[in-house]
């Protein structure tokens, strides 16, 4: 049975869904990224994701209609990113904690949602494979990158887009200054609120986007807490990844491929206990943050409040 | 120096912040549960009776504000240390399987020996739980935040595993149903009721326990440095303190408290152990409702004891509110969260009268007088 691991079909399998399964990661994390180089840390990125990922079910449920369902868990992540960003630039509460907050309440209001408004797991037609033309093809590469569904595509676009953006326009300098050093920022003219108010709320709207890829993209059901702490991975990739749209790829790439090997081990019967196979990626995680945290600096103003001395 | 009076407002209003706090969360209820066309006083009143209308509701909410209790006792230590413990689930989990291991395992031991024995296997499965990120944190700078939450999903997998293989009970294991749950306790080992109702042991002793964390942070050398690591490093640091170690320790502490409170849901509640494959099903989540808890208490023991019993009232309500109105008791998941987002952010309005304050009478501020007894004050004598 271990040997059944090695076949190409296994292989192309495990990397396929590897690819695939990273999506949430990427589209939450990068928005966390941006979030952290301004200096927030964003915690309720997992509660962001569940109302994100119930609204767009609901929508795709009720109307069909998948495009509208991304718009409005897109809506739905930006509320919650407003609502992060106020409490935060303006009223200068503890990140971590305040994250927590809205953590619980997107976790209690989904649920609620979701008990009152459905009732039951249902399942919805979700997004579709795109197979890219000639491309996918390609025997093996070819279902492993150039079969996949338009958001999974979107979220790896999404890469080299922030990297451009952070490193090689205005907006992306203004945010790193004021991640760094939000004072010295403000005397250049810099608004360190509209800048911050600018990042959580794309932080939000992607983690609502992260959302909509679960529940109708990947898996296409919605349940209670059905992220179970992928948002809160997300933010580990963040630090994993140095706080660079590259960096957060990689480990992204490295935690989904991971589960996906874990999830391939339960699907060919190979006797390791299930929940073991499960907590690896969780432990895996933890060394990684052990391993790599050293080794690049964190924004200078990450969690730290700014108030204009008057 | 007394205080003069208007100080005495602006105190009293400090205090009453995370009441008004939780008064807004409960209109933001109210609104919800309007739109989900249920009549808010109705459904409030239901909560009510549910959490204080018998003195079994009664006796159901201190039950359910024992571990809640604790982890806050626990909570309130690590975050005036500044290092912030959202593992609470994980530790209650491990410290749970190690007491119920040592339950299940040594049952000749006379319950005497066992009680005791137990909560401080509770203690250390969540010392170690805590210790490990704490570690992490001290030595290799790892976010606490990020270890703890990953350390909660470790735990819920090695619970799911144990219950399921090693610790399972004989007679599941030979059924085809195979439920996920341990054999129950013998008898001596529960702890005692104390009324005829489900309301037991654990109550008082978590009572007893704020007292004592009270005593431990600010009548200790180890509690004072614990909160001068969490007020200023650096100058802790140059004060001679070993900093990594207090981290650690801050940590280690928190969740050894979570742990007991594992122990308890164990030994006076369940009487074992079942799972349902998460972290709440076994937990109800008090390792997230501590911390809402604790920082309705402003981080101080002994005011989170009320503070524990609100949430806990809150919890047992919000289930008899469910039965009566169909609202589903998640919807105090979010309010929670909500309290939880309004206290941290009231505290603006309680720094800049704070500053105002010592601004206008920087010596009154610095008078003995003012005592170790609200956690503000206690915070300017560090």
């Amino acid at each position: 049975m271990i040997s059944d691991l090695f076949s190409v079909t296994v292989l192309v399998g495990i990397l396929a869904s590897g690819i695939r399964l990273a999506t949430p990661y990427l589209y939450a994390a990068i928005g966390e990224t941006f979030g952290q180089r301004s200096g927030v840390l964003n915690l309720g990125v997992e509660g962001q994701m569940l109302l994100g990922a119930f609204a767009a079910f609901y929508v795709a449920l009720k109307t069909g209609n998948l495009g509208l369902a991304v718009f409005v868990a897109l809506l739905v992540g930006a509320v919650m990113g407003l609502a992060m960003a106020f409490v935060t630039v303006n009223l200068h509460a503890q990140q971590g904690i305040s994250g927590i907050g809205f953590y619980l309440f997107g976790l209690g209001l989904s649920d609620l949602l979701f008990q009152k408004m459905l009732g039951t797991v249902e399942t919805v037609k979700g997004f579709p494979k795109v197979d890219i033309p000639f491309l996918s093809d390609i025997p093996g590469l070819g279902e492993i990158f150039f079969s996949q569904s338009i958001l999974v595509y979107g979220a790896y676009l999404l890469v080299p887009v922030a990297w451009f953006v952070l490193n090689k326009t205005t907006l992306g300098l203004k945010i790193r200054s004021v991640g760094e050093n939000p004072e010295a920022a403000d005397s250049l003219g810099v608004s360190v609120a509209g800048i911050r108010y600018f990042t959580i709320t794309l932080g939000g709207t992607l983690s609502g986007l992260a959302g909509a890829s679960l529940s109708i993209g990947l898996l296409n059901v919605f349940q209670q807490n059905m992220t179970s702490g992928l948002g809160f991975i997300a933010v580990a990739l963040v630090y994993f990844g140095g706080w660079r749209p590259w960096g957060v790829l990689g480990g992204a790439l490295l935690f989904s491929m991971v589960n996906a090997l874990q999830l391939w081990i339960q699907v060919l019967g190979i006797p390791i206990p299930s929940d073991i196979a499960v907590m690896m990626p969780y432990v895996l995680t933890i060394l990684v943050l052990v391993a790599s945290v050293s080794r690049v600096r964190a924004p200078s103003a990450l969690t730290k409040s700014f108030e204009r001395d008057e | 120096m007394k205080p003069s009076q208007k100080e005495w407002i602006s105190r009293l209003v400090d205090g009453l912040l995370p009441v008004f706090a939780t008064l807004a969360a409960l209109l933001v209820g109210a609104v919800m549960l309007l739109f989900l066309r249920v009549n808010p006083l109705q459904a409030y009143a239901a909560l009510w009776e549910g959490a204080f209308g018998s003195s079994n509701a009664l006796a159901e909410t201190l039950v359910k504000a024992t571990p809640l209790l604790l982890v806050a006792l626990g909570i309130c230590i690590s975050f005036r240390g500044d290092v912030i413990n959202i593992g609470g689930e994980g530790q209650m989990i491990v410290g749970a399987l190690l007491a119920a291991w040592l339950g299940l395992t040594f049952t000749d031991w006379p319950g005497w020996v066992m009680i005791p024995a137990a909560m401080l296997a509770g203690f250390i499965g969540g010392a170690v739980w805590g210790g490990i990120p704490g570690f992490l944190k001290a030595y290799f700078n790892v976010n606490e935040i990020l270890s703890t939450v990953m350390m909660n999903a470790i735990a819920v997998q090695l619970m799911n595993f144990l219950l399921r293989g090693p610790m399972i009970d004989p007679s599941q294991a030979e059924l085809a149903s195979k439920i996920p749950q341990t054999a129950r306790l013998v008898e001596a080992f529960r702890l005692a009721r104390l009324a005829p109702t489900r309301l037991h042991l654990g109550a008082l002793i978590a009572v007893i326990l704020a007292v004592l964390v009270y005593i431990l942070l600010w009548r200790t050398t180890l509690g004072y440095r614990i909160r001068a690591v969490g007020q200023n490093p650096h100058a802790s640091r140059y004060a001679g303190i070993n900093v990594k170690r207090h981290i650690v320790m801050a940590l280690l502490l928190s969740g050894a408290f979570a742990g007991l409170a594992g122990a308890v849901q164990v030994f006076g509640v369940n009487y074992r152990m079942i799972t349902d494959g998460s972290a709440s099903g076994f937990t109800g989540s008090a390792g997230f409702n501590g911390i809402v808890a604790a920082l309705f208490g402003q981080l101080h023991p002994i005011w989170s004891i009320p503070a524990s019993v609100l949430f806990g009232a809150l919890l047992v309500g919000a289930n008899s509110m469910q039965r009566a109105m169909q609202v589903p008791s998640a919807l105090i998941t979010a309010l929670n969260g909500l309290v939880v987002v309004f206290v941290v952010s009231s505290e603006i309005w309680r720094q800049r009268r704070q500053r105002r304050r010592l601004a206008s009478a920087p010596e009154t501020e610095s008078s003995p007088g003012s005592g170790a007894a609200s956690p503000e004050s206690a915070e300017e004598a560090v």
